[in-house]
């Protein structure tokens, strides 16, 4: 049942990342575009999220739900050494899922709007590149329960240039992801190779933004090309996802989007396998000393057996329902 | 100001704004099933516009409860990670199960906002409902894992250890039923004085009478019924504090000494350094009957119990009273409201029955915050009554008091803004929704 609950917990962090960030990478898009182009990027953005975006952020709720249920020394310590990044990405959450429906919402249409969108593109940035820097600190040992000192406790527990850049990465690529779902969701020709283009500036974007993250792990002596090529399972993730990314770079010059989407999924998917393989059970790296496992860590049997079935049991109401609301609203897109 | 107590403030903070977003999301969603409903059976459009209207009001709550919700999924361990360490494998039960219920809700809130003439009509209206049912089992789940808090069960505690853990017996704690009746009825009440005050205050306007006037039936009619079950609900649980957490019952009634024929104290200035309550009003044997149903049964008072085991009486004990109070108010409007219903139909036009009910539109929630503060301060210092004291869990974290003010001015900014939303909602009736 360990096993179980732990194949949970990864997945809602890998549908997390996958949708919550395209709904985060929104933002983004709305933040990069031209003040021309906003209006037309916000207009195709809420056709294409406007349902599912709630839903898209359960994940992390369920996530959070599973760590503190079942691995409570975990998340008691992730919350003591990187609270002040936990706090901001919260104040991110909560002014961006605000100003987006207000913004929807508000029967008035006056200068709030501006507000309201000037919030959401700058919470849509500032939450991702957070929830970066937190998993970047999470991974790489910075966080040091030995340290006396304020700053070396809770400040440079996540501010270094490792964690920062990994905030960097996750941003460019909640950026992609939602330039790649939107493909999908267009329906004229222009709107299309609008963010076709966009893509492309997108994933161009996250491949800068990766090789700053090794650079970064070079300076900071972090073994990431240790972890990426130090077994052969991590090996194969990153070449398949080498490979993809020409395979995917082809299919956007060219313009056929087909795949686009399932390749972008399989790619976070490889580079998220590829990371956790080489650090399982370790969730959290500490400094100095050995990291938490999730195998060692744990809570009593009869709490983690429990947690499972309603994992189990909650998973038969939940995806049905989500399913049939992507795939009910994709259709009558296709009809209307 | 100390980390300790900007810790509880941020707390208490959370907590009070979260409170009222989630009661009207979980309450609104029925109103809006009810007048939904209407409007199918009888093809009133009056009724659907109503629906649209309210709607709107729900994703606007619902999308600020959410938010809000993540917020203190995060705090209990970003202020408390020595509770948590310990209680979040005995306790969380009801939170995984409270996952999926949240999770449907917000799949079923999509289906039903953007669902509108998309789908078969009684499909549509039945994800409403969803809505409330997966609302309601949320709060209800909350509500129990906070009775644990207050009933600890399924562990035994030896020598500071947590043994022999079982979260469903946690879940089923003792105070689990009586605690989430309690809130459930104060969120149908709260909430249904609120909607119906509003829109009486727009009848009195002459505003879109019609359609004000369909809107305040239909959330009168709940809200009274809420109000008249609530002391029910309240004695039952007055009866199980009484059983469970004699100490916490002293210090809502400001009982300081353990005596038979226990007077029931009304208002007065509860002295913590003399033991008394003076200028107060004493009804002899009626806390002896409140407590355990009968005049002379002893009830025991803050004087069985150390000095450093005391919640804050003087809190604990006006909040209780400003509660009790509000909820005979509400009672009053409420027998009144359908003896008028049943006898008095033309009263219902009457212009001093809809200033009533607008009089009334924060008294539900006023009721509601001063509730959780019984429930709360009258737990102190124990954040697991009886196991943890509140100050051996808090975060060894310095500087909490910037993160109190931080939060405190987003979560005033935001209060302000979703009045100005509602008030710009009903301000725009008359252009957005009663279009007939």
């Amino acid at each position: 049942m360990l096993y179980v609950v732990m194949a949970y917990l990864w997945a809602s962090i890998l549908l997390y990342v996958l949708m919550g960030g395209a709904d985060f990478g929104a933002g983004i898009l709305e933040f990069l575009s031209t003040r021309k182009s906003k209006d037309q990027t916000r207009r195709v953005m809420y056709r294409a999220i406007g349902p599912i975006w709630e839903a898209n952020h359960m994940w992390l709720i369920i996530a959070i739900v599973i760590l503190f249920v079942g691995f409570p020394v975990i998340y008691a310590t992730v919350s003591v050494y990187l609270h002040i990044p936990l706090t901001i990405m919260l104040l991110g959450i909560v002014a961006r899922g605000t100003a987006f429906s207000f913004r929807n919402y508000d029967a008035v249409q006056d200068k709030m709007q501006v507000v309201y969108s000037k919030t959401f593109m700058y919470s849509s940035v500032i939450t991702p590149l957070f929830l970066g820097i937190i998993a970047g600190s999470a991974v790489s040992g910075k966080i040091d329960p030995q340290a006396t000192h304020f700053l070396d406790a809770y400040i440079f527990s996540w501010l270094a240039f490792f964690p920062v850049s990994v905030g960097i990465f996750t941003a460019t690529i909640c950026g992609f992801l939602a330039a790649v779902f939107i493909i999908g969701e267009t329906k004229t020709e222009t709107e299309r190779q609008r963010f076709i283009q966009k893509a492309r500036h997108m994933s161009l974007a996250a491949i800068t933004a990766a090789a700053l993250v090794l650079v970064a792990a070079y300076i900071d002596e972090i073994p990431l090309v240790h972890w990426l090529f130090g077994n052969p399972v991590s090996i194969a993730c990153v070449v398949l996802a080498a490979i993809s990314l020409i395979w995917m770079w082809v299919s956007l010059f060219r313009g056929s989007t087909r795949w686009l989407r399932i390749i972008a999924g399989a790619q976070i998917t490889l580079l998220l396998v590829a990371i956790t393989y080489e650090h399982y059970p370790v969730l959290i790296n500490l400094k100095d000393t050995e990291g938490l496992s999730l195998l060692t860590h744990k809570g009593s049997d009869k709490t983690i057996h429990a947690l499972a079935v309603a994992l189990l049991v909650g998973s038969i109401f939940i995806l049905p329902a989500l399913f049939y609301l992507l795939y009910s609203f994709n259709r009558q897109e296709e009809t209307a | 100001m100390d980390d300790f107590i900007a810790a509880r403030s941020q707390m208490a903070l959370s907590l009070g704004f979260h409170i009222i977003f989630s009661c009207i999301g979980m309450i609104m969603p029925f109103f809006m099933a009810v007048s939904h409903f209407k409007w199918l059976k009888t093809g009133n459009i009056v009724y659907r516009n109503v629906t649209r209207a309210w709607s709107r009001g729900v994703a606007i709550f619902f999308a600020t409860g959410a938010v809000s919700g993540t917020v203190l999924s995060f705090e209990l361990g970003l202020l408390w990670p020595e509770f948590m360490k310990h209680a979040g494998p005995i306790f969380g039960m009801p939170f995984s199960l409270e996952g999926t219920a949240f999770f449907i809700e917000a799949i079923a809130l999509g289906f039903y906002l953007y669902g509108w003439n998309k789908f078969n009509k009684w499909f549509h209206w039945f994800t409403g409902v969803i809505v409330g049912v997966s609302g309601l089992a949320s709060g209800i789940l909350v509500v129990a894992a906070n009775a644990w808090m207050n009933s600890p069960a399924g562990f035994d505690y030896v020598n500071g250890q947590y043994l022999n853990i079982d979260p469903i017996a946690a879940m089923f704690n003792d105070a689990w039923f009586s605690q989430a009746l309690h809130m459930i009825l104060a969120a149908l009440t709260a909430t249904g004085f609120a909607v119906a005050g509003v829109h009486a205050l727009m009848i009195l306007k002459r505003k879109n009478v019609l359609f004000h006037t369909k809107a305040f039936r239909i959330a009168a009619v709940f809200a009274c019924a809420g109000a008249i079950l609530q002391p029910l609900s309240g004695d039952i649980s007055a009866k199980d504090v009484a059983k469970r957490q004699p100490v916490k019952l002293a210090a809502m009634e400001a009982h300081f000494k353990t005596e038979e024929k226990a007077a029931l104290i009304l208002g007065g200035i509860p002295d913590e350094q003399h033991d008394t309550v003076r200028y107060a009003l004493k009804i002899p044997g009626a806390l002896s009957f409140l407590a355990h149903g009968d005049f002379k049964t002893p009830v025991t008072g803050l004087d069985a119990f150390p000095k450093e085991e005391h919640p804050p009486v003087v809190i604990t004990h006006y909040a209780f009273q400003v509660m009790v109070g509000l909820g005979m108010l509400m009672l009053l409007i409420a027998v009144f409201y359908f003896f008028t219903l049943w006898r008095k139909r033309k009263w219902l036009e009457k212009r001093w029955l809809l200033k009533l009910f607008t009089i009334a539109i924060p008294v539900g929630f006023i009721a509601v915050e001063a509730g959780w503060t019984v429930t709360e301060v009258g737990r102190q210092p124990w954040i697991i009554y009886g196991i943890m004291r509140t100050r051996d869990a808090v975060t060894p974290m310095p500087g909490i008091v910037y993160s109190f003010y931080i939060f405190t001015a987003v979560y005033v900014s935001l209060s302000i803004i979703v009045m100005l939303l509602l008030y710009r909602q009903v301000k725009m009736v008359g252009k957005l929704y009663d279009v007939s």
